[in-house]
């Protein structure tokens, strides 16, 4: 991350806070969710961050922000990574989808759908991914037991 | 049918202007259900494939039929608890999912690794890539009729999971890495081992190699068959052996060398064409530069220890735990607490059979991981899979899932 990417994202961000963290090597880039779409083309026409590795959603499970999606990102000629977050609350888990941007983000953000329950506003096919349509809950979330709810999935009846 | 009815009906046909009309039912598109129990599909993938006649109009892919909820079990067990979990993604090469998830739990602790070890890591990725790509070549072949080459391959892999009983004790389930070195030593027996499949598989592969190359039938059915053009592979986050047989030169073995490879000597295969036919080359291709990688790294494997030096996060060894105090209760909260590693997150990825493998974990500083994903390829690989189909024949289903190789362990984790 040197400071001519970092320029580049706050002037793509514009009014938006942007918080850079680093951990192990690794660099995330905190968005908010009103300047992901802006940051993300940005990120893909300017910065060639070409591949879109990984989606991912966390529950923090904290009163405040509750959820993050975490989008893992990939550029084939700077041969780096670079991990863009952003924070989003529990009464309206609703992110702009990035599948205009880069398409394979498809079946992550249908993942992360199917096991946070988080919406992607503009994704061309929504559904779950995993788990069967008609299941009610989200199973990533902390509040899912482990065991899972009886009597959630039907079974086949002898 | 009297006499009166077939005088009729023969005046009739006999007649220039009857015309007789028959609806047909299959001018229309019809829908066909491929999955999840179809021996093609190389496990529980389901396809839903719109047909035109014989031409495929869309695919719908379904996942689910393996879903364990791993990224779960996860966040439920200690970082130790869930190396076994990792043998069950990618079935076909379990040892280099080993080492994928050691190394991003060691990324997270900050451990580093004494040089044998990551030697012998490179060892037995490198041998589980082959055992993977044996199988991806013999089952293409095979979905596309050649039953022979599957057996060939076959043997060769039966040699490698012979090396891993020796190694580790188990042929398939192998939980062979451990967090901060491995469960058991290299030993000569493996080198020996190891030295003879070698010699022996340059050879063997020539063999299969000359067997499918030459072969009229198997080219006329990967030829052109499933094309992709390289943009759309970048655009939908598609990495391996997929993305080099469209010509994309991109290795994380040599971009963002982890263990030893930038210590080693290889070429990154890569083909242009993107079609059926290129990936079963570059496959090809991978199998001669993991064999040039496996005899550097026999040659250069140091000696010295194999686990790193922290003992707050590190199994000791097991004649220690019997014989020493303070071994035992490192042993006993380790292995019932967890290696707590610092709050943090990072991610770590390796260059698997199947393309990138990456492992995301966030660490609330205890002994559970808060949060793992797993980066799977081979759903990657299946989302775009539709691309590849459309337009294709029905025939030509079953040669493009082989030649894109999923495995829905991994896929559904």
């Amino acid at each position: 991350m040197n400071d001519e990417m970092l320029g580049r994202i706050t002037a793509a961000a514009g009014e938006e806070p942007v918080e850079v963290t680093e951990f192990r090597g690794d660099t995330t880039v905190v968005l908010s969710p009103s300047a992901l779409l802006r940051v993300a083309e940005c990120m893909r026409s300017e910065l060639s961050f070409d591949l879109i590795i990984d989606v991912l959603g966390v529950d923090m499970y904290r009163p405040d922000k509750r959820y993050e999606v975490v989008y893992v990102l990939y550029s084939i000629s700077r041969k780096a990574y670079l991990q863009l977050k952003i924070r989003i609350d529990e009464e309206h888990p609703e992110v702009p989808s990035v599948t205009s941007i880069w398409p394979g983000a498809n079946w992550h953000e249908r993942e992360v759908y199917d096991m946070f329950g988080i919406t992607f506003t503009g994704h061309p096919d929504l559904r779950r991914l995993y788990m069967p349509e008609e299941f009610e809950y989200h199973p990533l979330r902390k509040d899912f037991p482990l065991m899972g709810v009886p009597d959630s999935l039907p079974l086949p009846r002898r | 049918m009297d006499q009166s009815q077939r005088t009729k009906i023969l005046a009739a046909l006999e007649d220039q202007d009857t015309t007789v009309t028959i609806t047909d039912p299959l001018e229309n598109e019809m829908v066909l259900n491929m999955g999840p129990q179809h021996p093609a599909t190389h496990g529980v993938l389901r396809l839903l494939v719109r047909l035109d006649g014989e031409t495929v109009m869309a695919v719908v892919p379904e996942l689910g039929y393996l879903h364990r909820g791993y990224e779960k079990i996860a966040e439920n067990s200690t970082y130790h608890e869930f190396i076994p979990h990792t043998d069950r993604l990618d079935y076909l090469s379990p040892l280099s999912n080993n080492v994928a998830y050691v190394l991003a739990v060691e990324k997270l602790a900050g451990l580093v690794i004494p040089p044998r070890a990551q030697y012998i890591r490179v060892l037995v990725c490198e041998m589980a890539r082959i055992a993977s790509h044996l199988v991806a070549v013999g089952s293409m072949a095979m979905d596309v009729g050649a039953l022979t080459a599957l057996l060939w391959t076959f043997r060769e892999r039966e040699k490698l999971l012979d090396i891993y009983d020796v190694l580790c004790g188990a042929r398939f389930t192998t939980s062979y890495a451990r967090i901060g070195g491995l469960q058991q030593d290299w030993t000569a027996q493996c080198t020996t081992m190891l030295n003879t499949f070698l010699g022996e598989f340059e050879q063997d592969l020539q063999e299969v190699y000359r067997l499918l190359s030459t072969n009229r039938i198997f080219v006329d059915r990967c030829e052109n068959v499933g094309y992709c053009s390289p943009d759309d592979l970048i655009a939908w986050g598609v990495t391996g052996p997929l993305l080099r047989a469209a010509g994309v030169p991109r290795d994380l073995r040599r971009d963002r060398p982890y263990l030893v490879y930038d210590q080693l000597d290889f070429d990154v295969v890569t083909l242009p064409e993107s079609d059926a036919l290129a990936r079963f080359y570059v496959r090809m291709g991978e199998m001669r530069e993991s064999a040039k990688i496996l005899r550097q790294a026999l040659d250069l494997l140091p000696e010295g220890p194999i686990f790193a030096e922290d003992s707050k996060r590190v199994l000791p060894s097991k004649e220690r735990i019997y014989t020493k105090m303070e071994e035992l209760i490192h042993d006993f909260m380790l292995i019932n607490l967890g290696i707590d590693p610092p709050v943090g997150e990072v991610y770590a990825g390796i260059e698997s059979s199947k393309g990138e493998l990456g492992f995301y974990i966030i660490s609330d500083g205890t002994g559970h991981p808060w949060r793992m994903k797993i980066r799977s390829p081979s759903m990657v690989n299946i989302s775009a899979m539709p691309m590849m189909l459309r337009g294709a024949m029905i025939s030509d289903v079953v040669a493009i899932i082989g030649s894109v190789d999923p495995v829905m362990g991994e896929a559904d984790k």
